[in-house]
């Protein structure tokens, strides 16, 4: 392969690393409406009045908008970006008069300025009829309190949710008989494990620009992952014409899942709307921390059983999912917490998945790189971790005696076969690459320090199957320059340049003849987005067969050119040229130019792809830890991992992804803590207060790769965005466990949870 | 959000002490706290045209200028043989290189917040505050007096024949500690150790090795007298049990280091 | 009031706020490689070189930059690309948008530091915080730029 498989620099690397103005921010007219919002100090109230009369007084106010400017019985949306019909319920307004968490959107302020729009917030008068909130998820659902009385709350799929309940979801499912093979098991190991709503942090905070056009149309450049589904959702929120609505997405600075769901940006579309003015909303860090889309919160309930030979017989998984106030993307990250944990053990007799999605007033959680599947897989992972321990086995060995294998049948992952694995080859890459034999389980450093390592696996899928499409259109300009366009966005991961790398592959072409554009509602094709790991292999795909069919469309025009039969000629990249007599040929270049000049053959080709199947993409890693057990900091010394992305089509831009993904899994392990108070304010408010890893908090992160190749993704590839994630969760806890003897199954996992551990042992507190 | 109506660079100590003297009016340090404070401040007093931002060091002792940074503290040869290395120890977490180019002296001192490594350390170090109006006020005292409007001009660390060591402990590296603990031996023998982010203001607690006691019998009884007195609450960091857990092991680490 | 000084080696006199912040007026005089990252002084994303020395323009007021000088990444695109190019070999920009603080930072380290070690690498970019590319690709591309600047200088020797 000359293009496929090579680290190749990322198109915009340089503008990026010369800091040229690329974002949102750095693209629209200074003198925009500035748009921000009031939002709610209560967790669950109802607004009985509110006054925006004075505000609307300070001088540079252009618009103040309440609830009473927007319909309360009129049809409901959602933000999650899904594909339509959402499996996540509509369940808001654009200003909603029942405000349900500490952040909720009261009132939006438009203005010439900061200063007069800060100073408006100040002078609306709001009052509210306080009501108790649902704080604590394990008493969410069928509590009196209800998080969404209202009779206009609807769901699109039958995904078993009911607002009467408290009910986002609900779903059961299995096979064979899990508690007959759980009666019969030797040992089960049966925890709760307590994972948090973590942010994805990105360091561009959500933003959105609305302008109107020539046409008098709502244009929307926004920070987002999903160009298409904005559309919908900002026509939705504001009832207008989706014909009504353009969307546009510059450079993003990073998304992580965040940007899978419109968060901002139905308010300045709202304004820009109601004004016919441009206006900008900005989100604040406090903003995109007490008032986005993180993780869900998730406990699960695990039952793993096993016979004293290490042998997984069966698995029972029940999570209990919080979806915060509103339910983005609470139906569907509940579902990878078991479908994307079990499957690692396929080879068990039985399994059981069941779960509950329930509302409370935190605020809403959405899509966050690993959805769902971290959470499982920190259960899963664990509780295999503990098993080992408990049999006095290696965590290594009893791994390589049940994972699941290249060609099985995966039960729990809707009955697919596995068609692309090479998890046993990880296991033995990880194992070689931090020494365990050595290391494995501890080593005692003297002065209270202790030297310990874990490991833990990972899976994840590659787009969801039989539902997401990623689309390509490729063209030929002059002299032979091609343009790549794609819905999909890329957001810092590259694809960009992994999509155009595909096509040159195909095309024969040198990755700078290819331009890349993407993605616009308007001159894009249709994308879902860049989310669930999708975007290499369904979006890559498309690429791949758009561009075979441009080259069948070049070899056509060629061919007339050289007047032959198609039949009768080939393409080098270069030139087409009969096969019998190579000489005779015309070059890309001429073609191009014939293509513009009296010929109705066109060089430009649109194709879409659609995959039934989701084929996992596989990860083992391990972290070797040092505790101080008085202290109980911990130091994270080195993280190896292996990955099986199929092929990798750009090894660095997959390399980096892992590393990054390590370091987000390594922050939810250790640091990155959610909590709220008793009034139900976040106080993790700030980067300040939620601390996401620097480079001195980590050691040594070292990734290789065991290549399978999937036969159903471009040139063998599956995904790499989100099955990095995963591992650390698992491992870190594991070493720490090697390390002091004790478990512990709510992350993150602090100094004083160690600590305190281990003084308790000791009988000094 | 903080709303500035005016800015003066002060040409002299007493027109900043003047300014200083109206309500709304605010004495600029690094500015990285007031920045974050829902503030309307009337004039903003800047006392960087004023000389302020040097060490100076004597037989004597330092005199480290109010707007002297962090980042100077961390880089000065003189402080860092001075303390054994322990003034470095004690900014080096502080967020980072650009923060600390910033954050002063004398912001951190006159805050005297219970987070604050700075206060900790000076605490430790034995140090006086010099104030425009009020002379010299050691540290231990000025610590415990509630904000006045008078002018912090110098912190003043007399040179004692000591060794010193600074410990923190911290959920990530660079954030808030979740208790300090600085620490000198004295030329008497004694050990005198300042602990912060308790997670109030750091205090002070001295003692001295009986004859014949090990260093290690020392270190043990110190660290328990320190864990039993000192009082310590819960915030977002940690709980007080584990506080005064800490206080008690990075006491005992303190003497072990400075008796070894 | 009316503020003169020096950006990036160009004489500027305006008109600001008194608590205009650097990072606003800055971006309003055309820097606009420098980032809002958080309101708390946390991730470096605003770092510029205020006299050559790297600091926060999120908490540094425009006021007080008079009579001083002022550099942003607009002001060194020579050694931004120069150095670049490394972490672009790694694919460590990623989403980019930490890039100019963390560029600037790394400058900076280098004008103190002709060749640091990792450690010293590490405790001197701890204020930039990145979120995509789990920071061993800037580290492996800042080593690679060290090691063919070092071998540039010998071959020049």
């Amino acid at each position: 392969m000359n293009t496929v498989n090579k680290p190749f620099r990322k198109k915009d690397a340089m503008q990026l690393v010369t800091g040229q103005p690329v974002y949102m921010d750095d693209l629209v007219p200074a003198d925009c409406l500035i748009v921000k919002l009031l939002r709610s100090p209560h967790a669950n109230a109802i607004v009985k009045s509110i006054n925006t009369a004075v505000a609307k007084k300070v001088p540079g106010i252009e618009a103040i908008f309440t609830w009473e400017d927007v319909p309360q019985d009129a049809r409901r949306y959602t933000q999650a970006g899904q594909t339509y019909p959402e499996a996540s319920p509509y369940d808001r307004l654009l200003i909603d008069r029942h405000v349900r968490f500490v952040g909720d959107v009261v009132a939006i302020v438009a203005g010439k300025d900061d200063k007069c729009v800060d100073k408006a917030l100040k002078m609306i008068k709001v009052e509210y009829e306080v009501l108790e909130p649902v704080l604590d998820y394990h008493t969410a659902k069928d509590n009196p309190i209800l998080v969404h009385p209202e009779d206009n709350w609807e769901s699109l799929c039958p995904v078993g949710g009911d607002n009467k309940r408290n009910l986002c979801a609900h779903d059961e499912c299995g096979s064979g008989d899990i508690d007959a093979v759980l009666a019969d098991c030797d040992v089960v190991i049966d925890h709760v494990y307590h994972t948090k709503a973590c942010q994805q942090a990105m360091m561009e905070t959500f933003r959105t620009y609305c302008s109107i056009d020539l046409y008098g149309r709502l244009n929307v450049l926004s920070s987002t992952q999903i160009v298409f589904h904005a559309r919908r959702i900002i026509a939705n929120a504001l009832h207008i014409p989706k014909s009504m609505v353009r969307v546009t997405k510059p450079r993003i600075g990073g998304g992580f899942g965040a940007k899978q769901t419109a968060v901002c940006e139905v308010y300045p579309a709202f304004v820009t709307w109601k004004t016919r003015k441009p206006s900008k909303l900005i989100f604040t860090r406090e903003e995109s921390q007490i008032a986005s889309t993180p993780r869900h919160e998730m406990e699960i309930h695990l039952r793993l059983g096993a016979n004293k030979d290490g042998r997984i017989r069966g698995l029972d998984l029940y999570t209990l999912s919080n979806t915060g106030a509103y339910g983005e993307h609470g139906p569907t990250t509940v579902g990878l917490s078991g479908h994307k944990s079990i499957p690692l053990y396929s080879n068990a007799e039985a399994f059981r998945f069941t779960y509950d999605v329930v509302y409370t007033n935190h605020m809403s959680a959405g899509a966050y790189r690993g959805y769902g599947a971290t959470q499982g897989l920190f259960a899963v992972e664990s509780a295999v971790n503990e098993l080992a321990a408990k049999l006095h086995m290696d965590p290594f060995k009893i791994r390589e005696m049940n994972i699941v294998h290249e060609g099985d049948v995966m039960p729990a992952y809707y009955g697919a076969v596995n068609t692309s694995c090479t998890l046993d080859r990880c296991l033995a890459k990880v194992h070689e690459m931090i020494n365990w034999n050595e290391k494995y389980p501890r080593r005692d450093m003297g002065n209270g320090k202790i030297r310990a390592v874990g490991m833990g696996m990972a899976m994840q899928g590659s787009g969801i199957s039989g539902m997401d499409v990623g689309s390509a259109t490729l063209k030929v300009n002059d002299e032979g320059f091609y343009t790549l366009l794609i819905g999909a966005a890329d957001m810092g991961t590259g694809c960009d340049t992994t999509l155009a790398q595909i096509a040159a592959e195909v095309l024969e072409c040198g990755l700078d003849n290819i331009t890349v554009f993407g993605a616009d509602t308007d001159t894009s094709p249709y994308d879902s987005g860049s989310y669930a790991s999708s975007t290499t292999y369904i979006t890559g795909k498309a690429v791949e067969k758009c561009a075979l069919k441009l080259r069948s469309q070049i070899c056509k025009l060629g061919a007339q050119l050289l007047d032959c039969s198609e039949n009768d000629v080939e393409f080098d990249g270069k030139t087409v040229f009969t096969s019998a007599d190579p000489s005779k040929s015309v070059s890309l270049g001429d073609i191009a130019t014939a293509s513009m000049f009296g010929h109705d053959i066109p060089l430009e080709v649109t194709e879409t792809h659609m995959s039934p199947l989701s084929p996992p993409p596989y990860m083992v890693g391990a972290a070797e830890v040092e505790v101080d057990t008085e202290t109980g900091e911990v130091k994270l010394l080195e993280f190896d991992a292996c990955v099986d992305c199929g092929t990798p089509i750009n090894p660095n831009l997959t390399r980096v992804q892992a590393e990054g993904g390590i370091l987000q899994g390594i922050g939810m392990t250790l640091t990155e803590n959610v909590t709220y108070d008793q009034r139900g304010w976040p106080m993790e408010n700030s980067l300040m207060q939620y601390k996401i890893p620097t480079r001195v908090d980590v050691g040594k992160v070292r990734v290789e790769f065991e290549n399978s190749y999937e036969p159903n993704g471009p040139f063998g590839a599956k995904s790499i965005g989100e099955v990095v994630i995963n591992t650390p969760l698992p491992a870190i806890s594991d070493a720490i466990y090697n390390a002091i003897g004790t478990r512990f199954y709510e992350l993150p996992i602090t100094p004083e949870k160690i600590a305190m551990a281990v003084a308790e042992k000791e009988g000094a507190v | 959000m903080m709303t500035i109506r005016e800015y003066k660079r002060a040409e002299s100590l007493e027109e900043a002490w003047q300014l200083n003297q109206k309500r709304p009016n605010r004495v600029l340090g690094g500015m990285i706290w007031l920045k974050m404070e829902n503030i309307n401040v009337g004039t903003a007093i800047d006392l960087s045209g004023l000389g302020l931002d040097t060490i100076e060091e004597t037989d004597e002792g330092f005199s480290i200028g109010a707007m002297v940074t962090l980042r100077q503290l961390e880089l000065h040869p003189g402080l860092a043989a001075y303390t054994d290395g322990a003034v470095r120890e004690s900014v080096r977490h502080i967020v980072g290189v650009q923060l600390r180019n910033l954050a002063t002296v004398g912001g951190s001192i006159y805050s005297r917040f219970g987070f604050s490594d700075v206060l900790t350390m000076f605490l430790a170090l034995n140090a006086s505050v010099e104030l425009y109006k009020g002379g010299v006020v050691p540290l231990a005292e000025y610590a415990q007096r509630p904000y006045d409007r008078d002018i912090l001009v110098r912190v003043l660390v007399p040179k004692e024949h000591s060794r010193f060591v600074y410990q923190s402990v911290r959920n990530s590296q660079t954030d808030f500690p979740v208790l300090t603990c600085a620490a000198a031996k004295l030329a008497d023998g004694s050990i005198r150790a300042a602990i912060g982010a308790r997670p109030g203001k750091a205090v002070l607690y001295t003692a001295a090795p009986e004859a014949g006691e090990t260093a290690e019998k020392f270190a043990a009884r110190f660290a328990a007298e320190v864990k039993a007195d000192i009082k310590t609450e819960s915030n977002l960091r940690g709980g007080a049990e584990y506080r005064r857990h800490l206080a008690g092991v990075l006491t005992k680490r303190a003497v072990c280091r400075l008796e070894g | 009031m009316q503020i003169t000084l020096t950006l990036n080696d160009k004489k500027l006199t305006a008109d600001v706020a008194p608590d205009t912040l650097l990072i606003d007026f800055v971006r309003s005089h055309g820097c606009l490689s420098v980032k809002r990252g958080c309101e708390t002084s946390n991730c470096g994303l605003c770092t510029v070189f205020l006299d050559d020395k790297p600091v926060l323009s999120c908490s540094v007021l425009a006021a007080r930059a008079d009579g001083h000088k002022v550099t942003t990444l607009e002001g060194l695109q020579d050694e931004a690309a120069e150095f670049g190019a490394f972490i672009a070999d790694q694919g460590a920009e990623q989403c980019g948008f930490c890039n100019p603080g963390f560029i600037m930072n790394a400058l900076a380290l280098f004008r103190e530091k002709e060749y640091p070690t990792d450690e010293e690498i590490k405790e001197y970019l701890s204020g930039n915080l990145c979120r995509c590319s789990g920071y061993e690709g800037q580290l492996r591309g800042i080593r690679n730029f060290l090691a063919w600047k070092k071998a540039k200088k010998e071959t020049a020797e």
